[in-house]
């Protein structure tokens, strides 16, 4: 029985990594092909480097990024800290259902109600149908990027003391000293957690960029255009190379968890 | 009195800037797509958005049965591969659990490309059987290849949820159960599935929702017959027809689809953990 779930595990692994092995071998590949390995070569990695368009793509997307997931952060923290201090029930649960309203609807419907919103405005207000670019794409990105921001902090906040802070008014501080002083350091792991999420789900858009972006091309919106023909192996290099970062980074993060998981143990016996 | 009003001029600034964004570009766009359901090019009302939709009950129809279907078969692998892997020494959890998300961090379009290049007519699996004389098998380009994409890409969606709720189940439960006279089998059945419902919900709505909405993975992976109401909906907007009030009906259809099956769902699991449970 044990050796059958071993058996089925690996299966599912097989099937989930097979697509990523093709990816990283033919990411080596001397010809432009996906499907017929000519040689190994580096060409395609090289070439990363030096293709000036696709150095255009990226610094866009880290630029729509990086904006998107500071500006959703900052306004997500404001907006958790007003739920938070919500009085009315009614209406926290009425704002809590908003906040999950990007969650639950399938991307393509956040995408295309954002882009009809700006094209509704454009054509009605400004007599432009065509204003789908940098402004709307980051207004788009900071929308799907606040629940998760606000979901990250509002269980710090919630898990915060609250006689800590009536202390520190009691002491002498105004609300906003009391917030900085004893409300922010203990929410700055949920700020942190959030903008990291904010962050890497604004670098892996696809569709919600795709229906808003207009001219603004970033790397999931070019690679759209790129896999509709038969592909470059230069998108297969770069992905490698995220799939290996990626892969490192999650290896360290895990390894300190199970060291520091064995320490904890070995304290208790 | 004066302290009072101070809390809510306070607690209107804290809310005011989420407030105005949530409606402008949360609620707002959802009106604007009904708006556009409705009328015509020139802002007049109209009901004819809504009847062209009966040309496309089929698609409709066959979103719904293909995302039903890989929801069921991603839920029938997540199921058995959390419980194996609750059964592993936590260190080998985390790696089992790692190798489960590490896909998700690469980009759907990407996968279902490199998924395609293995299955396709003259594709890396069809090379390799007529290599050693088997004949080529029609792995793409049909129903099968479209579910089977969906599955690939969105199984992690599923494993998560369900090893989450599952890895939390103390030990000592399961041994009671077992003292108390339960089998292997009635110990999964009125122990072990009760208490994983909730990460069972959550899993089929995360399965579902884009399964339903998908566009590249039908467009890439099914034949010509197997577009679905996503497909639809991106054609209309960016093919050369730019027919956004179609597109706003059938955004319309989706919306009302993922509403229904949430209503379904909820209700479900009332019934069965007595309370409600999303994400």
């Amino acid at each position: 029985m044990k050796k059958l779930g071993k058996v089925f595990l690996g299966i599912v692994y097989a099937v989930l990594y097979a697509p990523l092995v093709v990816m990283v071998l033919f990411s080596f590949n001397s010809a432009k092909s996906t499907t017929t390995f000519k040689g190994f070569s580096f060409r395609w990695y090289l070439n990363l480097f030096t293709d000036r368009s696709m150095r255009g793509i990226l610094l866009n997307t880290l630029l729509i990024s990086v904006c998107a997931a500071i500006l959703a952060t900052v306004l997500g923290v404001i907006a958790a800290y007003g739920i938070y201090k919500m009085r009315s029930k009614k209406l926290r649960s009425a704002v809590n259902t908003i906040t999950n309203i990007p969650l639950i609807n399938p991307d393509i419907i956040t995408g295309v109600s954002l882009m009809l919103l700006f094209t509704f405005f454009g054509t009605w207000f400004l007599h432009n149908s065509a204003i789908l670019g940098f402004g709307t794409l980051l207004i788009a990105h900071i929308t799907f990027n606040l629940p998760y921001v606000i979901l990250n902090v509002l269980p710090r906040l919630y898990a915060s003391d609250v006689s800590l802070y009536e202390a520190a008014m009691d002491l002498g501080c105004t609300k906003t000293k009391a917030f900085w002083k004893i409300v922010f350091p203990g929410i700055v792991p949920g700020i942190v957690s959030g903008f990291i999420m904010a962050f890497t789900l604004s670098l892996d858009d696809f569709i919600i960029s795709y229906y808003t972006n207009g001219h603004f091309n970033i790397l999931a919106t070019s690679l759209y255009t790129a896999v509709k023909k038969p592909l470059s192996p230069e998108y297969y290099a770069l992905y490698s190379l995220i799939f290996l970062t990626i892969m490192l980074l999650l290896t360290a993060v895990n390894v300190l968890e199970i060291r520091s998981d064995k320490k904890k143990t070995t304290v208790k016996k | 009195m004066k302290n009072k009003n101070k809390t809510s001029v306070g607690s209107l600034f804290l809310n005011a800037p989420y407030f105005i964004w949530a409606a402008l570009f949360i609620i707002i766009p959802l009106a604007v797509v009904l708006f556009y359901a409705f009328t015509d090019g020139n802002g007049q009302f109209t009901l004819s958005n809504i009847t062209t939709l009966r040309d496309y009950w089929r698609p409709i129809l066959r979103s719904l049965w293909y995302s039903v279907a890989a929801t069921a078969i991603c839920l029938l692998i997540a199921y058995p591969f959390s419980y194996v892997v609750c059964r592993m020494r936590p260190a080998s959890q985390k790696i089992a659990n790692m190798f489960v998300t590490l896909p998700m961090w690469i980009n759907l379009l990407i996968k279902t490309y490199c998924l395609s290049s293995l299955m396709d007519g003259n594709g890396l699996i069809n090379q390799a059987l007529v290599a050693i004389g088997f004949g080529r098998l029609p792995l793409m380009n049909n129903t099968g290849a479209v579910i089977f994409g969906m599955v690939y890409n969105y199984l992690p969606y599923m494993i998560l949820p369900i090893y989450n709720v599952m890895s939390k189940i103390e030990p000592s439960l399961l041994e009671a159960a077992s003292d108390l006279g339960c089998s292997s089998v009635s110990r999964v059945r009125r122990v072990i599935l009760p208490l994983t419902g909730p990460g069972i919900v959550s899993g089929i709505i995360m399965v579902f929702v884009p399964s339903v909405s998908t566009f590249y993975i039908s467009a890439k992976m099914g034949g010509t017959g197997d577009f679905m109401i996503g497909d639809l909906i991106e054609g209309q907007i960016h093919s050369q027809n730019n027919n956004l009030p179609v597109a706003a009906a059938l955004s319309a259809v989706l919306m009302a689809i993922i509403l229904v099956s949430m209503l379904i769902l909820n209700r479900f699991s009332k019934n069965e953990e007595g309370g409600s449970v999303l994400i």
